[in-house]
């Protein structure tokens, strides 16, 4: 047993950091409940524009979003089908835009 | 009129059938009819808790099937002849409870009792959104400490936006109860406090309910821990916000932090 903690000397106390860890998560947790999920939302559009022009099999349009500390990227990758001859060869219209988001 | 009262919290474990059980009891003891109602389909503990498990007989989903009415499903407390409790089912598929069935059997029990105190399941899935949808009122459990803290927000949420009350533009009433509070590690910076919690959640405090033996003395035996010793802590910290509940002005004490011998010896003072 730590004998300073024993007479008296106390650890440094640990609410105030779980108070200020939860209100700086539940500011951000707050500001994005109620919004429609953001990836969802944009697979289902992508999904929607793309099948104008090629069949998809909507199980192969994967959105991802990966957060950095800067700037945070989103991966879209789409797997077309090799059916229709005007679209040759498994095209990956991937793209990695790189989007602000916080 | 009636009430229909969710028990939720979010995170399990924090003290929902315990505090079903114990403000059930209070109620009934203050001449309320009180119905409690277990939502935990698949994982039922409120008959345990309550000392019934041995006459459940039909349940919850039995009843939304049709195949027995509420009063055959209903049992009657053996120590309070104004208490009732309606069973979870332990075996049936979870997704048996529908959404039209539970308005149909809380509009029934409306007609017959006082309070409906649904105790609700851990999680934010069907069992949790179907207990609350109906409520009238709200208790949201929760410990001093962080992930408890971030689900009982969660919940908040929740009640203000999938409920019956927030589909109609209203809302439903919620009530805060800190459970497992330690005043004398909350007072050495261990604990978050009860300032903390209601600074964080920004919801009306119902009571504090110490940590306490009791609590599990009274479960062992299935007794409400208001009923299997109503002097001690945790009892008459139910017993003051079942009478909060009822519209009386009791105000919310911090428990009296109970020191232990290392406190005595070294002088530690508990706020």
């Amino acid at each position: 047993m730590n004998l300073q903690r024993l007479f008296g000397g106390r650890a440094a106390a640990s609410a105030p950091v779980a108070r200020e860890r939860l209100q700086i998560l539940l500011a951000h947790e707050r500001g994005l409940r109620g919004q429609p999920d953001l990836l969802e939302l944009l697979r289902a559009e992508i999904l929607t524009v793309v099948s104008r022009h090629v069949a998809l099999d909507p199980e192969k349009v994967i959105v991802k979003l990966e957060r950095g500390n800067e700037v945070s990227t989103l991966e879209i990758d789409i797997e077309v089908p090799n059916v229709a001859e005007r679209y040759v060869g498994t095209a990956r219209l991937g793209s990695n835009a790189a989007v602000t988001m916080r | 009129m009636a009430k229909v009262m969710v028990v939720t919290s979010g995170k399990g474990g924090v003290g929902k059938t315990t505090t079903t059980a114990a403000l059930g009891a209070a109620l009934a003891q203050m001449g309320q009819k009180v119905a409690v109602v277990d939502f935990d389909v698949g994982l039922r503990n409120l008959d345990l808790v309550m000392g019934a498990e041995r006459r459940v007989v039909f349940d919850f989903i039995n009843v939304v099937q049709g195949i027995a009415n509420l009063s055959q499903a209903i049992i009657r407390d053996k120590r309070l002849e104004n208490l009732w409790l309606l069973p979870a089912s332990q075996t049936r598929d979870k997704d048996a409870l529908t959404d039209e069935g539970v308005a149909k059997i809380l509009a029934e029990m409306r007609t017959k009792f006082d309070w409906i105190i649904c105790d609700s399941p851990a999680g934010i899935e069907r069992g949790a959104t179907l207990a609350m949808r109906y409520a009238d009122e709200a208790i949201v459990v929760t410990n001093p400490e962080v992930s408890s803290v971030r689900d009982s927000d969660r919940i908040i949420g929740m009640l203000d936006s999938k409920t019956a009350k927030a589909a109609q533009g209203e809302q439903v009433k919620k009530h805060l109860l800190v459970t497992r509070f330690d005043t004398a590690r909350a007072a050495r910076g261990e604990m978050l406090t009860i300032e903390d919690v209601l600074d964080i959640l920004a919801t009306p405090l119902l009571g504090i309910i110490p940590e306490s033996q009791d609590v599990l003395r009274a479960s062992n035996v299935g007794s409400p821990v208001t009923l299997n010793d109503a002097t001690s802590a945790p009892a008459r910290a139910y017993i003051d916000a079942a009478r909060r509940l009822m519209g009386e002005d009791v105000p919310v004490m911090v428990p009296v932090a109970r020191k232990g011998l290392m406190d005595r010896l070294l002088g530690r003072r508990a706020a």
